[in-house]
């Protein structure tokens, strides 16, 4: 590759405009937050071991909950997607890079100062009233009249990751809709594309609604307005709709994409077709298009009329529909396939057996009449936690180990890889599963202490988290291995059975600056 | 925990247990399930929510076997040829149509359950229960009871910081100093509301969880059907003590109930009748400081914390202008009406024990002013002179 | 393949759509104001004159009406109604008086916000005259009565019996201003 020249050092990584350099910056600030937003919940855990406060006073722990939650939103998470969109949409479309590389820069490099922001609040020389501690949702007015100073801080850092978000989704629907090799239709583009696609515009969508949220109690808490305030002739509850017509959507833009990793892994390893492709799509988008009419069901204790409660369990039953086609595509699609079980493959299947259980679980919140019991419960923690961890997470550890040896051209250790599978998959239930326990037999969210009945599966699960956090710490142990090496090199096509652009037309490592002549998709 | 410790806690639930079943046993409830409750309503939510823990049980099945045996019988060393095929129409609409059914089975219970739910007509007598940063507050609007409710489990008994472990009582976190008395088999209906941020009142056993916003008021009921005692916490992250504002309801007969009513209200009235009579009585600092810290103690510290040095948000009073150099006028009218976090207490407090406490933050740690508070002085401050 | 125009066209139509998610939250306060009034949601009561117009007084049926009074903090007022609840028929105009007095040695402004419970009963409970409209400024020890005219729309769901109003008073001064700065 003769124009492989590029800066060095760190002018490199402050001015790249390449889709690799910046995607490879956006998965390790995902890694970073991800060890902060873990430690946070380590944080939480200690607490929660056993009865008693033994470590943080209860204001701090609200702290704790608020950020983890949106450390791992936020920046774990999100940027962990983008970070893989980088990667490889131009690679599966058949793109020298994406559409709008300055842009692409810009956008990766808001999110350190969005997070600075939000983590100066834990400095208690600038914020002697502490870190925004009203848990990630932040209703009114808990967050505005109530909220401690550092919650400017937080809006301000909100913005910014609204705008980097906002514009990574652009660049991508850009990237796709023009930037295509020819020949390949929509209904030929790879899932994980599609599933991007989908997600951007549901980014493009709601950040702004999120932002709205946050300049309305910015404006609430400074200018004088009374959107939320009800002394004002606002409404608290305005807030909750406002935040849950962003929130739901966002829900479902931390999962789309890891049904599209999921969409590559398992017909690779299974040797096979993936099954039903258009069904796939169409329950993506229809999951996406749901996304939009269901938001109030996070808000069935709010004395909505009950009429709006019928709409809103009915709409959100039906969700459990096109989801449930995607479970059962990827159950047709090892049917009769060959299957072998490397690492990425394992954590597919983990991703599709524990996320099945988060969909349960979401089938039972969705019942009006039995959620108002679950409502702010343990239960509704198990089941988020069973949705994001082995959903997102899983769903991006699984690409990682998919993909590195596409991007080091080395392969990465097996055996380790299967260590960290299965005491991820151990400690992923040892933490999560106790919680269905202690939610249904009465234990609310986000408080730091409890009575002695919910002890023992609160013990199991800050067990289970300390187990986790450490198991993670082998995962980056891996991928810098595999960076160095590893277990020697990789192949093109890097497995048996992997179909795509990247493993068909590109030599492993993908160069520096891949499809400058675009390739021809029959 | 020392065996003695032990021995010691066991005999004191033993005894807590035997004194309460005296005249309300402790309902017994499962530890990893929701429970069927005393309501017809709670035996519903529970029949339903039983109901569909074992059709997602039997669906999860379903997906768990599939994946387990295509896992094994469909593995590349026994299935070495891979199929090719890639969609089934069939297939396709069979497990989006199945689905769909299971859903109308499951839509069509919770329908009628929601509209009974949600029914509020026809009760037999409404309590408003006001949620605040970190107590309830519980008005009978039938005959006038008004009365605040909190934790009261002593702070020794959660405070841990030295990790020496403390000893818990049964109801750890669980009791409040005034339990909620409501009759058995009438249909109480509760009017929600706050004072300052969302809470929410939550007694699993009613199967009640209902949002109280401030400036809106929203409606739940319950019908109870055995009398017992049973508790419930604050369900909606409040701020600093959400974890800590629990609800006790002790539901007795309509004699009892009736009986309970009228002790309440004559006490009331004694106790109107005794702080009438302090408010005319001048003090000593010793008395109004030894009264000021048991009041500031039980309703301060929990924010302005023991030692008075105030924690995140909360301002320390120790060596504060309003507290030291201010108007001992308007340090007591800002405890009395409170002003944005700060709650009010002129319904919470008597004359004697707002002079009390403000006598008291004025003079300890530190803060010598010398300037006590009278009760009578409080009592002009209230009538705005 | 792709061109700068090409990406600009769709770049434009992105950002159209990024603007129109802008303003639509903006017009989801105003949105969900109509919504309540719609809807009942959340007992909110949007605050606007009625006019008694002349409907069938409907003597079969009763309705017990309640009325509940607050007081929030940083507000030294007496408020409360002069009755705890009226029994009316659907379809009568009916006054309540309401007392307030300012017990504090400033003068103060008051606004009362309104709530009504069961929620759907609001967009049948229609008011003529209500404090609630407008803010009360007393000076220290002044008292006043307030009347609050309604009258229950004869469409009120059978299924509804009682119907609650609840009438919270705010500290509305402006030198209290409710932002964070003043707390």
């Amino acid at each position: 590759m003769a124009h492989d020249h590029h800066p060095t050092g760190i002018k490199r990584w402050l001015f790249t405009t390449n889709h690799k350099d910046i995607g490879t910056m956006y998965l390790w600030f995902a890694f970073i937050m991800f060890l902060v937003g873990g430690l946070m919940a380590l944080g939480i855990r200690a607490e929660l071991f056993q009865p008693g406060l033994q470590f943080w006073e209860p204001n701090f722990f609200n702290s704790l909950t608020t950020l983890h939650g949106l450390i791992m939103v936020f920046g774990a998470v999100m940027p962990a997607f983008v970070g893989l969109a980088n990667w490889l949409i131009p690679i599966q479309v058949g793109a020298p890079d994406m559409a709008l590389p300055r842009m692409n820069n810009f956008s990766f490099w808001i999110l350190p100062f969005a997070f600075t922001l939000l983590l100066l609040s834990l400095v208690p020389q600038l914020f002697p009233d502490g870190p925004p501690n009203f848990g990630w949702t932040f209703y009114a007015p808990l967050s505005t009249k109530f909220g401690p100073a550092s919650t400017d801080f937080f809006i301000f850092g909100v913005h910014l990751m609204g705008i980097s978000s906002i514009m990574g989704a652009i660049n991508v629907i850009v990237t796709v809709f023009n930037m295509r090799a020819p020949g390949m239709t929509l209904m030929k583009m790879p899932m994980f594309v599609w599933t991007w696609v989908i997600t951007a515009f549901l980014l493009i969508m709601v950040m702004p609604v999120l932002a709205g949220a946050v300049t309305m109690m910015l404006t609430d808490r400074h200018f004088g307005t009374a959107f939320f305030d009800a002394a004002g002739g606002g409404d608290p509850v305005l807030f909750q709709h406002v935040f849950w017509f962003f929130g739901h959507p966002e829900v479902y833009i931390m999962i789309l994409p890891a049904f599209g990793i999921a969409s590559h892994i398992i017909p690779t390893f299974s040797r096979k077709p993936l099954f039903g492709y258009a069904s796939m799509v169409y329950a993506t988008a229809s999951i996406a298009f749901l996304s939009f009419i269901v938001w109030a069901h996070h808000m069935f204790t709010t004395g909505m009329p009950v009429a709006g409660e019928l709409y809103f369990m009915i709409a959100t039953l039906i969700i459990a529909v096109p989801t449930g086609v995607k479970i059962f595509n990827w159950v047709a699609t090892m049917w009769e396939g060959s299957i072998t079980f490397e690492t990425p493959m394992l954590f597919a299947l983990a991703f599709v057996i524990l996320f099945t259980i988060g969909g349960v679980s979401g089938v039972m919140l969705a019942m009006t009449p039995v959620d108002k019991q679950y409502h702010d419960t343990y239960f509704v923690v198990a089941h988020f936690h069973y949705v994001l961890f082995p959903g997102a997470i899983f769903g991006t550890i699984a690409a990682v180990y998919y993909w590195i040896p596409k991007w080091t051209g080395f392969m990465y250790n097996e055996f380790l890889g299967k260590v960290h599978f299965w005491l991820s998959i151990f400690f992923v239930n040892l933490t999560f599963f106790p919680m269905h326990f202690s939610g249904l037999a009465g234990m609310q969210r986000r408080v730091p202490d409890y009575n002695m009945m919910f002890e023992s599966f609160n013990a199991l699960s800050s067990i289970g988290a300390l187990g986790l956090g450490a198991t993670q710490l082998l995962f980056m142990y891996i991928v810098i291995n595999c960076i160095k090496g590893g277990q020697g090199k990789a192949t093109d096509q890097v497995w048996e059975g992997a179909e795509g652009l990247e493993f068909t037309h590109l030599p492993s490592p993908a160069p520096y600056h891949s499809f400058d002549v675009a390739p021809e998709v029959k | 925990m020392s065996l003695l410790k032990k021995v010691m806690s066991g005999s004191l639930s033993l005894l807590v247990f035997f004194t309460s079943s005296l005249w309300a046993a402790e309902p017994e409830h499962s530890t990893l399930n929701l429970r069927p409750g005393v309501t017809d309503t709670s035996q519903a939510v529970f029949d339903l929510h039983m109901e569909v823990v074992w059709i997602m049980f039997a669906v999860a099945g379903l997906v768990f076997a599939a994946i387990l045996f295509a896992v094994i019988r469909f593995r590349k060393s026994a299935n070495p040829n891979p199929a090719k095929f890639s969609h089934s129409t069939t297939l396709e609409i069979i497990w989006t149509v199945i689905p769909i059914i299971i859903l109308v089975w499951l839509a069509k219970p919770a329908i009628s359950l929601l509209l009974s739910i949600e029914d509020t007509s026809k009760s037999d007598m409404t309590v408003q229960i006001t949620g605040l940063q970190w107590k309830w507050k519980y008005t009978y609007l039938d005959n006038g009871i008004e009365f605040y409710s909190s934790l009261s489990t002593p702070r020794e008994q959660y405070v841990d910081y030295d990790k020496q472990g403390t000893e818990k009582g049964p109801n750890y976190l669980l009791e409040v100093d005034n339990e909620v008395v409501l009759p058995i088999g009438k249909k109480v209906r509760f009017l929600m509301t706050a004072e300052d941020v969302i809470h929410a009142w939550w007694v699993p056993d009613f199967a009640v969880k209902m949002d109280a916003i401030p400036g809106f008021i929203n409606e739940a009921w319950t019908r109870i059907n055995e009398p017992g005692i049973y508790r419930g916490v604050c369900a909606e992250l409040c701020g600093k003590d959400h974890g800590f504002m629990p609800i006790v309801v002790r539901a007795v007969t309509e004699q009892e109930y009736n009986a309970w009513v009228e002790t309440k209200l004559a006490e009331k009235a004694e106790a109107d009748r005794l702080a009438a009579e302090a408010a005319l009585k001048s003090f000593s600092m010793d008395d109004l400081m030894a009264e000021g810290k048991k009041v500031y103690d039980a309703k301060c510290a929990s924010c302005h914390m023991p030692n008075g040095e105030g924690t995140g948000p909360f301002p320390a009073l120790k060596g504060s202008a309003l507290a030291t150099t201010g108007s001992p006028d308007d340090h007591a009218r800002l405890v009395i009406y409170g002003k944005g976090m700060m709650p009010k207490f002129d319904d919470q407090l008597t004359d004697v024990e707002l002079a009390a406490v403000v006598t008291y933050e004025r003079n300890a740690w530190g803060n010598n002013t010398g300037q006590m508070m009278q009760p009578g002085r409080i009592s002009e401050l209230k009538a705005g002179n | 393949m792709h061109s700068k125009n090409e990406n600009n066209k769709v770049i434009k139509k992105l950002l159209a759509l990024l603007l129109m998610m802008t303003v639509f939250v903006f017009a989801m306060v105003p949105l969900y104001n109509v919504f309540c009034e719609i809807t009942g949601i959340n007992g909110k009561v949007v605050v606007s004159e009625a006019l008694y117009e002349t409907v069938e007084k409907d003597e079969t049926r009763q309705v017990t009406i309640e009325f509940v009074t607050s007081i929030k903090r940083g507000m030294p007022w007496e408020f409360k109604s002069t009755l705890y609840k009226v029994d009316v028929h659907p379809g009568e105009l009916n006054e309540v008086m309401f007392y307030a007095k300012n017990i504090s040695n400033k003068t103060i402004t008051g606004q009362t916000v309104p709530s009504i419970a069961p929620g759907q009963a609001s967009f049948y409970l229609n008011k003529t005259e209500c404090f609630c409209f407008d803010q009360q400024t007393l000076k220290p020890g002044e008292e006043i009565y307030m009347p609050m005219k309604f009258y229950v729309d004869p469409e009120l769901p059978e299924s509804v019996h009682t119907i609650t109003m609840s009438y919270a008073l705010f500290n509305a001064t402006s030198d209290d201003s409710n932002s964070v700065a003043s707390r």
